[in-house]
């Protein structure tokens, strides 16, 4: 049989796992402990921090899924990022994207203040321009593609081949196109890594990350630093994962067919000045008129939801300026493009004329005062 | 080696197919609705999980081996379990029935059972003459609960078991108040014991769920059909939770009972109470009877004030209990049968039964003992000053 295709893939996931019943969804190992049958024979699991059979059915599934050696569940997408952290020591430095995830950068900016691991920001859009970054220090190219909020899409190809010529890591964050749309490791990437709570639960209910790595060396690692910090995923949010995957196609093509058209009507609606959408996934982010508009806007949306988070079946507005970027010093985030006029959509999958409804409800109800 | 019972608890469910389990100390959740067959001739031992769940299979198993039976059935709710065993009767078929019965079992046998063709009959079981005059031809089954809801009352399950015997008729037995800790109907002789898991058994007022277990195999196959027929099986979360919570029953329910008799006492010295039904007390008519037949008193008992407002006086006083219905949490729960278990049944049947307007249920919890204490003398105190 040919190699499986990544729909058939995320349906299967964790089907004929349990010889012994035939279950197609495997059971939910809510056991901390696991008996020895004598000294040194285990069963491969003991202790449920280092091994639980229903989350290693999900690790399994997401390196499979990337095309990784090993997956590692996190009990957010911010303890996935600092498992990933825990690669690096002090002096060393990262180059990062200016247009991050607050919370990473946050993260960020405790390592450099209290263990000298510092991020190097650049816009990333220009490769020359990120090789003179590169020191002795650089161990690390930590990027995320298409950037949260502006939606710039970073080519990691590119970066690859700069990450092997100067022989440091280029680590991803795919949490807005997941495997689906984007397969880092394919194209040179060493680790990826997923704020699960967003496409990949995609219910608004699990909060959970994702690492996957590539190479026996790098994986052991990220193993030994799992399991030392113990930032695992619970056996029930683990399996909650599982099911959440055998929809991310069908989910991806709807929220990606609404996104589409959500852009084309804000691109032509006059209240609207820009429209950042890279034309695949369903996250867009635009700017509107004036900051004013910004509060009445908000209040007025009926059937989209005010609030942080992204990528569940329901549609969302956030607004970076005061939620997901509120720890970035304001000069800085104005710096950076995360202006007061700019609004995040995580476009959901309602019927799609129902969000432009709403959205017209809301603009016609302000262009007497902003038009 | 044969465990006691407080092993069994804790151990009931998960002693065995450690290989089966990578190993796991606990049973997984198989949130799997069916499961994969290797062969078109022959099936595994699950299929559908209506039919079967090894997650409900293990909790299914650790009652069974808890009442000493050799089947056990899990059920979505109590009176789930209680409906699908009434469900092997047939149209034409009677009932003996004790008349202080659950009152949701007093609605189904008074209003479901008639549609289906049978009838019933319900007796003061405290009277074992009068259980025997009330049996029939006719007579399939005699049902008891013991000690009985909300008064207390005790029945006698070897005299019914002998007239039961001598008649060829079922006897089924609600063990809710007692717990296979201590009281082992099938021991007994008893042919079903039923559960409601929501109190005890599972004790933390988090889950609805009803267990049942048979020993006769015939009989256990006649509702396993109904079980997997009808489908109000437990679901596999529940089931879970059930096994978890089943494994503190013991030192729960023993903390509870203890306590429960010093209130008994407290109270049974009040001026202002009337009544107090508990078995522990020695001047409870059923005191003897239940003495030989169960291993503690138990964690709830009820108390009458002399009228409606003096109990809805103490009621609104009461601090520390939850005011609701259902019993056998570790939070303690102050009940209003007239109005709440028993509010199912007409008032005159009631009153039969000494379910007064004053009357008050109280299900013990883990809360410390003198802040109870405390509790129920300062309601008291403000329910004495009521006219």
């Amino acid at each position: 049989m040919s190699q499986r295709s990544i729909e058939t893939k995320l349906v299967q996931l964790g089907n004929l796992s349990d010889a012994k019943t035939g279950a197609i969804n495997p059971p939910i190992y809510m056991s901390t402990a696991y008996q020895h049958t004598g000294i040194g024979e285990s069963t491969g699991y003991d202790y449920t921090r280092t091994k639980n059979p229903t989350r290693t059915i999900l690790e399994q599934g997401i390196a499979e899924l990337e095309n990784g050696d090993a997956g590692f569940a996190c009990s957010s997408g911010m303890a996935a990022v600092q498992l990933v952290m825990s690669l690096f020591k002090p002096n060393d430095e990262l180059i990062v994207p200016e247009d991050l995830y607050g919370g990473t950068y946050r993260l960020f900016k405790t390592f450099a203040e209290n263990y000298n691991i510092k991020p190097v920001y650049n816009p990333f859009t220009n490769v020359e321009e990120v090789e003179s970054l590169i020191n002795e220090n650089t161990k690390a190219l930590f990027i995320e593609t298409p950037t949260n909020p502006l939606m710039q899409e970073i080519d990691l190809v590119t970066y690859a081949e700069l990450a092997e010529k100067h022989n440091i890591l280029l680590i991803v964050d795919n949490t807005f196109y997941t495997p689906y749309f984007q397969r880092p490791l394919e194209l040179g990437a060493h680790i990826v890594l997923h704020s699960a709570t967003k496409y990949i639960g995609g219910h608004n209910d699990v909060l959970a990350g994702l690492v996957v790595a590539k190479g026996a060396e790098l994986c052991e690692k990220l193993g030994y630093y799992h399991n030392g910090i113990g930032m695992v995923l619970s056996p029930m949010d683990s399996w909650l994962l599982i099911r959440g995957l055998k929809t991310l196609h069908l989910r991806l093509k709807q929220h990606d067919a609404n996104a589409k058209k959500v852009a084309q009507y804000l691109a032509d609606e006059p209240l609207v000045t820009d429209v950042l959408y890279t034309g695949k996934g369903g996250m867009l982010s635009f700017r509107v008129k004036d900051a004013s508009m910004v509060n009445p806007f908000l209040k007025g949306i009926k059937l989209i939801t005010f609030a942080e988070s992204l990528g569940g079946v329901e549609s969302f507005i956030t607004y970076p300026a005061t939620q997901t970027h509120a720890d970035m010093p304001y000069e800085e985030r104005v710096a950076r493009g995360v202006c007061d006029r700019l609004l995040r959509f995580s476009v959901g999958i309602e019927e799609a004329e129902d969000l432009i409804a709403d959205l017209t409800q809301v603009f016609d109800s302000l262009r007497g005062e902003f038009a | 080696m044969t465990n006691r019972i407080e092993t069994a608890l804790v151990h009931g469910a998960i002693r065995e197919g450690y290989a089966d389990k990578k190993g796991a100390v606990n049973v997984p959740m198989y949130l799997s609705s069916t499961f994969h067959q290797e062969s078109i001739d022959e099936f595994g031992e699950y299929d559908y999980a209506r039919s079967g769940n090894p997650t409900r299979a293990a909790l299914e198993k650790a009652i069974a081996e808890l009442e000493g039976g050799d089947r056990g059935f899990a059920f979505a709710t109590g009176m789930a379990a209680v409906s699908a065993c009434f469900m092997i009767l047939s149209a034409g078929d009677h009932v003996v029935i004790t008349e202080d019965v659950y009152g949701g079992t007093y609605r189904f046998v008074t209003k479901i059972l008639p549609r289906y063709g049978i009838t019933h009959t319900f007796v003061d079981f405290t009277d074992l003459e009068a259980v025997k005059a009330a049996v029939r031809p006719e007579t399939k089954l005699i049902y008891m609960e013991t000690p009985s809801n909300p008064t207390l009352g005790i029945t006698d399950i070897r005299g019914v078991v002998e007239i039961a015997k001598q008649h060829g008729a079922l006897t089924f037995l609600d063990n809710t108040f007692m717990t296979p800790l201590h009281q082992k109907p099938l021991e007994l002789g008893v042919d079903v014991v039923i559960h409601s898991a929501t109190k005890f058994l599972s004790g933390h007022s988090d889950i609805v769920a009803g267990l049942v277990v048979t020993k006769d195999e015939a009989l256990g196959n006649e509702i396993y059909f109904v079980q997997n027929s009808f489908g109000s099986v437990l679901g596999v979360q529940d089931c879970y939770t059930l096994i978890q919570n089943m494994k503190t029953t013991a030192v729960r329910f023993n903390e509870e009972s203890r306590v429960a008799m010093r209130i008994a006492q407290f109270l049974h010295a009040h001026p202002l109470v009337e009544n107090v039904y508990y078995p522990g007390l020695p001047t409870h008519p059923g005191f003897e009877i239940h003495a030989a037949q169960a291993t503690s008193a138990g964690a709830v008992l009820s108390f009458s004030l002399p009228n409606y407002d003096i109990a809805k006086a103490f009621v609104e006083a009461m601090k520390i209990p939850v005011f609701a219905v259902s019993l056998g949490g570790v939070e303690s729960i102050l009940s209003y049968p007239a109005k709440m278990s028993h509010a199912a049944m007409e008032p005159e049947e009631r009153a039969k039964r000494g379910i007064t307007d004053g009357l008050l249920r109280f299900s013990v919890g883990l809360e410390n003992e003198d802040d109870l204490i405390e509790d129920f003398t300062q309601a008291l105190e403000i329910a004495s000053t009521i006219k």
